[in-house]
């Protein structure tokens, strides 16, 4: 199978990107995939900390594009599971330390040697998108289940479109199944209905995120929990497996309320 | 009061529905916001099309995008002076 780099990124800033990346990346490694996570957030810096690698970073992929080291000095190998790596982000530079030829070069230099590049991107209103989406064939789109995230997430995808990003694809992140029961949230077909790309996954509100986070280890190395299985599910259909979405609604965190019209045989309005 | 409410499904209208209507909106107006230039370069074209088959006032061409609440629509309004009859070359551009 010919190498694959795939771009995540969305119209606003803080719906999921690394969040989605490092979980990605690690799930595709438990399939077996030789994978390579890209902080290509310049200057946002943080995929090292959410994979729990921070602590192994010497160089960054700065490092690389300007020749100070070489790539495989750079990538940082995960010990927990086998075939996932991580190329880190300077910190402290701006975000157009790098040009789209050189990001192509380095995105053609991963490809000889991974099953897969997760490029993790800033958010594509922000400078430095184009840029650090330049070498990636595919890509995900992450957005919330709120108005804002959704519009600029067709911002972004229309922008996509024109740079000739093919499959792009949606990932709904921080869906609350039991919110969109009571009517109170987006749902996901509202959100396909607007925007124009498939979907490959929706990942529930899920408290394990921050657990995962604190400790440093993404939630599919280990974690059973609704957001890691969304995940898990998200790599097998880029693997192109054909994934039934999950039924969110048994994971909805059924509070009192849910419990007592269960209780009188209630049915659900919506 | 509220409560009872919710356990017996009564009343709570939610907020996904106008969530849904005001993100469609939202939508219609972003895809079809466009840039003073890109206007006038259509302007321009509209122009040159349209002068092979007729003159027209130059000057009192008016063309806007329409915006209500639900849909746009491209209007223009082209006072023509007199149609080109008999010798227009339709293949000549
Ligand atoms: N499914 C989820 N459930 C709960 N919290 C989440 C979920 N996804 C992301 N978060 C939280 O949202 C915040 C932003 O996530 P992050 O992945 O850093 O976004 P981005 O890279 O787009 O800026 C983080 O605090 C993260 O823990
Ligand atoms: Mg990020």
């Amino acid at each position: 199978m010919a190498a694959r780099v795939i771009v995540t990124t969305s119209g606003k800033g803080g719906v999921g990107k690394t969040t989605s990346t490092a979980n990605i990346a690690a799930a595709l490694a438990r399939f077996g995939k030789k994978v390579v996570a890209v902080d290509a957030d310049v200057g946002l810096r943080n995929l090292d900390v959410i994979m729990g690698l921070e602590n192994r970073v010497v160089y960054n992929f700065i490092d690389v594009i300007e020749k100070v080291c070489k790539l495989n000095q750079a990538i940082v190998k995960d010990k927990r599971v086998p075939g996932l790596y991580l190329l880190p982000a300077a910190q402290t530079r701006t975000k157009d330390a790098v040009n789209p030829e050189q990001m192509i070069a380095l995105c053609e230099e991963l490809k000889q040697e991974f099953d897969f590049v997760l490029l993790d991107c800033p958010a594509g209103i922000e400078g430095g998108f184009k840029n650090a989406a330049a070498g990636a064939d595919e890509a995900l789109v992450v957005t919330t289940p709120e108005i804002p995230s959704v519009r600029d997430a067709d911002r972004i995808i229309g922008m996509l479109e024109s740079m000739g990003k093919s499959p792009i694809r949606l990932i709904i992140n921080r869906l609350r199944p039991n919110m969109v029961q009571d009517g109170d949230m987006l749902a996901k077909d509202d959100i396909l209905d607007v925007l124009s790309i498939d979907l490959i996954g929706v990942v529930p509100e899920d408290e394990n995120v921050i657990r995962s986070t604190n400790s440093g280890e993404p939630m599919t190395i280990s974690l059973e929990s609704p957001a890691a299985q969304a995940y898990l599910n998200i790599a097998e259909r880029l693997l192109g497996r054909d994934v039934p979405l999950m039924d969110l609604e048994s994971y909805a965190t059924r509070g009192f309320i849910s419990k007592i019209k269960k209780f009188f045989g209630g049915k659900r309005k919506r | 009061m509220d409560f009872l409410k919710r356990i017996f499904g009564g009343g709570n209208e939610g907020t996904r529905d106008k969530a849904r209507d005001r993100l469609k909106i939202v939508l219609i107006h972003d895809r079809t916001d466009i840039s003073p230039q890109l206007l006038d370069s259509l302007r321009d074209e509209i122009v040159n099309v349209l002068t092979k088959y007729m003159d027209i006032d130059t000057k009192k061409i008016e063309i806007d995008l329409d915006h209500d609440e639900h849909e746009v629509a491209l209007v223009a309004n082209i006072p023509v002076l007199r149609i080109k009859r008999g010798n227009v070359d339709v293949n000549a551009v």
